[in-house]
């Protein structure tokens, strides 16, 4: 399966013969909000439970603090750079961190590291797709921000593994989404891919060829996205209201979070209305409206947009093109509905000027997803379709190493098409030295002290010889994944040298194992015992829907035939449900399922004339609740 | 470092079927499994001659081809030691691709195969610029970057106090464009020592690569100044 964990939301599809599909959650969604709860602590002192989704972004109004959201942010990041996200984000930090360790955020009375919590949102995408195809699901690959560096790889990565998932590929976003979009044409040309999420952009451009899709370069900005917009907005909401009511909401969690949710709506509508409302009661019962024009949103989100335009500019520039070169912009991720960034868009890669227009055919919340899915089918190897295909992808940053005085000396340059490698030579400045330090930076800034720092690399074990003897090989290999991997040979003796890698920020892999989600998730038995009782719930629910079917209306107008029809799909279900057989009461229940849909739609119809009749579309929504969410509680995660 | 022959006599067995093959071969000629790397040149990688005029599109095709074959995704499923060999092989062609398929790089790299000591501006390792280059100006140069080096000194100071200069802002463009022009001519050079390279005797061959050298190095002092030029225009 193919997932794309997402600042906002994550999803998770798969190959259907040769069309990705998006896999639904049991609420029917594609999306699960990548929000994560912890449930109040158990008396018993027991772990609490934890919830994943829709049901936790439910809780983040009531009770905030044991609530997070966008922890895509915090992925890989040292506690210097998390800092900066407090200002923006709720997120609360652990007091006890020390310099170098992995930042923990509070939830609650316990604490979690920023993968651990991506890890609950993974292991929720993974129990959809168990659930949804009815067996254990071990194998994933993830989608991360093609500017992702090599620490906020490897935390996703691990994020994974606690999951329980064998992690086959990390897959850049963008790239994902060419892949999705190229499925169907088998175009040639050259496309850039502008993908403006919710917390990260990113911009590829990629040369298609025989169903080879080769990035020539990429570039972004890791931070920057919807939420940028959505605090723009609730700042000013904030300071407002302070200046206008008196009342300061910046401490009030639950009033900020009802704030920003109100801010999120007003962006949502201005990408269709030329014209939205703030309207939210205080708690001081003053109301505090506000009247947002679309052309006063686009002055204020245009610092924002703009900071697009760099990356853009820099990668055509890299990849050696004019915007005249590119042949199709494809647009990702929700924040490209907003028809400021299409218009940025036009204007950077000279689209209507040349009678061009982006590509927006593909669902932007989930083309990423379903190109996940095709790299998954690609590595599967399983069908014709993928069979042609091959993602040559780069790595976003240089990779050098820090040379005497703190310079950097680049050893792979950004946009390398991985897997790349380079070998370098060190040796000794003192006699009988048995030891030599490397450190290993990502960026593409003069000094070692403006990149990212990645590594400390400890050679060991070196002969003793007289200073400047020793001829010690490196070799640094970045993989597909883009993560950096080491290996050092003394050349001279022919030992091989014993490194010691430690990581400047990041888990070891002792951390990464001791915090392998409970072991629920791994042992088959469990996993069957989970799903036979999620199918006989499923069964119970669909059972009880249809015994009530004859006391309504519609069923009058069913003919004898189907009415026999779901007669004999109801008694096959009522037979399997008997059985331990997981397999056979899930399609049991997909059969009545479908013995029962012209039912459902004359209930649906039945419903929706009564309720024109007279009553307003508010009463006629409850009592469309009321009778007709049947024929069940997964109706609407329509099997195909 | 000599060149290694391409048709390398060594013979190993293979790892899966035992039938023994050529040592560089990438693939098993009989059971068609992949082989461990074995240590070749870039142009080995792609069956070519070492020569500096290469098909560009061939190259290209080849690359593809070659990928479909050896990426990792090829091997998802495969042994461990397959999955490692695919790793490293296909980091061997990448390299490979990057440094033949652009002129400078794949100059440079023949002539380090040929024992030239150059600076390694080209071949990705981008050396900090103390250490990198020659730090003197070419000869017929010296007053040009001189009074160039002035200009740039004046601009950065003014952009310090915050004015703007536009004299100088266009003067500093005429200089820029008059650099690149220079720069194109050596590129100009460079290819017409290729031939000479490529199909020259020994002493004509000689001659090509201490005009290509000192070629590379003039290059690298006028891309560095472009640099610091266009920074400072930028910023």
């Amino acid at each position: 399966m193919g997932i794309d964990l997402g600042t906002t939301n994550s999803l998770v599809a798969y190959m259907e013969g040769d069309k990705p599909v998006v896999i639904p959650g049991v609420d029917g969604s594609n999306l699960v909000p990548s929000v994560v709860a912890l449930d109040p602590m158990p008396a018993d002192g027991s772990r609490p439970t934890v919830t994943v989704g829709n049901s936790a972004r439910k809780a983040l109004i009531e009770t905030p603090e044991r609530v997070i959201y966008s922890v895509k942010r915090l992925m890989g990041r040292s506690l210097e750079e998390v800092k900066n996200e407090l200002k923006f984000f709720p997120f609360r930090l652990a007091d006890d961190i020390e310099a170098g360790e992995v930042p923990r955020v509070q939830l609650g009375g316990l604490r979690f590291t920023p993968p651990e919590i991506s890890a609950y949102v993974l292991r929720q995408l993974k129990r959809n797709a168990e659930r949804f195809f009815g067996a254990p699901v071990a194998q994933a690959v993830i989608t991360v921000p093609a500017y992702f560096n090599d620490a906020q790889r490897q935390a996703t990565k691990d994020a994974g593994r606690m999951a329980g998932l064998d992690v086959l590929r990390l897959v850049n976003e963008p790239t994902a989404a060419a892949l999705a979009y190229g499925l169907d044409r088998a175009k040639e040309g050259t496309i850039a891919v502008y993908d403006l999420g919710g917390g990260t952009f990113d911009i590829s451009i990629l040369k298609l060829r025989d169903g080879i899709f080769e990035v020539q370069s990429t570039n972004g900005d890791t931070h920057l996205g919807g939420d940028d917009i959505d605090n723009l907005l609730l700042t000013i909401a904030l300071d407002e209201i302070y200046s206008e009511h008196g009342v300061d909401l910046r401490a009030n969690r639950a009033a900020v979070q009802a704030l920003r949710k109100a801010a999120i709506d007003a962006k949502l509508r201005l990408s269709a209305e030329t014209s939205a409302r703030f309207d939210i009661e205080l708690p001081n019962g003053d109301r505090y409206q506000r009247e947002i024009p679309r052309a006063v949103f686009e002055l204020l989100i245009e610092p924002v947009l703009e900071r697009t335009a760099g990356p853009c500019k820099q990668a055509l520039a890299d990849a050696g093109l004019t915007p005249e070169q590119i042949d199709e912009v494809v647009l990702v991720g929700g924040s490209t509905r907003i028809p400021a960034v299409r218009a940025l868009v036009d204007d950077l890669f000279h689209l209507s000027a040349r009678g061009k227009k982006p590509h927006i055919d593909l669902n932007p919340d989930e083309v990423v997803a379903l190109g996940a899915a095709v790299q998954a089918g690609i590595l599967a190897g399983a069908s014709k379709t993928t069979e042609e295909m091959l993602l040559l992808d780069v790595t976003p940053l240089s990779l050098g190493i820090e040379a005497l005085g703190g310079a950097v000396a680049r050893i792979i340059q950004r946009n390398s098409t991985i897997p790349a490698s380079a070998t370098e030579f060190f040796t000794t400045g003192v006699d009988g030295q048995t030891n030599v330090a490397i450190h290993v930076v990502q960026g593409e800034r003069e000094l070692a002290a403006d990149c990212r720092s990645l590594a400390r690399f400890d050679l060991k074990g070196i002969p003793p010889m007289s200073a400047g003897l020793p001829r010690i090989e490196v070799h640094f290999l970045i993989d597909a994944d883009g993560i950096l991997r080491v290996s050092a040979r003394e050349q001279r003796s022919g030992k091989e040298a014993q490194i010691e890698v430690k990581p400047t920020y990041g888990l070891t892999d002792e951390q990464v194992e001791s915090m392998i989600l409970d072991s629920f998730d791994h042992a088959e038995e469990d996993f069957a015992k989970r799903l036979l009782i999620e199918v006989r719930n499923e069964a119970d629910a669909i059972l009880a829907a249809v015994s009530r079917a004859p006391q309504n209306p519609a069923w009058k107008e069913l003919s004898g035939e189907e009415r026999a029809d779901i007669a004999a799909a109801r008694e096959r279900l009522v037979a399997a449900r008997e059985s331990t057989d997981a397999a056979a009461i899930r399609q049991a229940t997909v059969a009545l399922d479908q013995a029962t849909r012209h039912f459902a739609e004359l209930m649906m119809d039945a419903a929706v004339s009564s309720a024109i009749r007279g009553k307003t579309m508010n009463e006629a929504g409850v009592e469309l609740d009321e009778n007709i969410t049947a024929p069940h509680d997964f109706a609407p995660a329509e099997f195909k | 470092m000599t060149l290694k022959v391409i048709e390398s006599a060594v013979l190993v067995p293979c790892w899966s079927c035992s039938v023994a093959h050529n040592e560089s071969t990438l693939f098993c000629p009989h059971c068609s499994k992949i082989q461990p790397p074995a240590s070749g040149d870039y142009f080995t990688v792609f069956g070519l001659e070492p020569r500096l005029n290469i098909d560009l599109t061939a190259l290209e095709r080849e690359f593809h081809r070659l990928s479909r074959k050896l990426h990792p995704d090829r091997f998802a499923r495969a042994t461990n030691s397959e999955k490692e060999w695919s790793l490293a092989d296909t980091a061997l062609l990448n390299d490979a691709y990057r440094t033949l398929k652009d002129p400078l790089r794949r100059t440079e790299y023949l002539l380090k195969l040929h024992g030239a000591e150059i600076g390694e501006e080209f071949s990705g390792k981008d050396r900090p610029k103390h250490e990198s280059g020659p730090s003197r100006a070419p000869a017929d140069l010296l007053e040009e970057v001189f009074d160039l080096n002035m200009q740039l000194e004046e601009m950065r100071m003014a952009r310090k106090a915050g004015e703007s200069d536009p004299e100088l802002e266009k003067s500093l463009l005429e200089a820029k464009r008059k650099f690149e022009g220079l720069v194109e001519d050596v590129d100009r050079d460079l290819r017409a020592q290729w031939q000479a390279w490529d199909e020259g005797d020994a002493a004509a061959r000689d001659a090509a690569q201490k005009n290509m050298v000192a070629l590379l190095d003039r290059r690298r002092y006028l891309s560095n100044l472009l640099r610091d030029v266009t920074e400072t225009l930028g910023a």
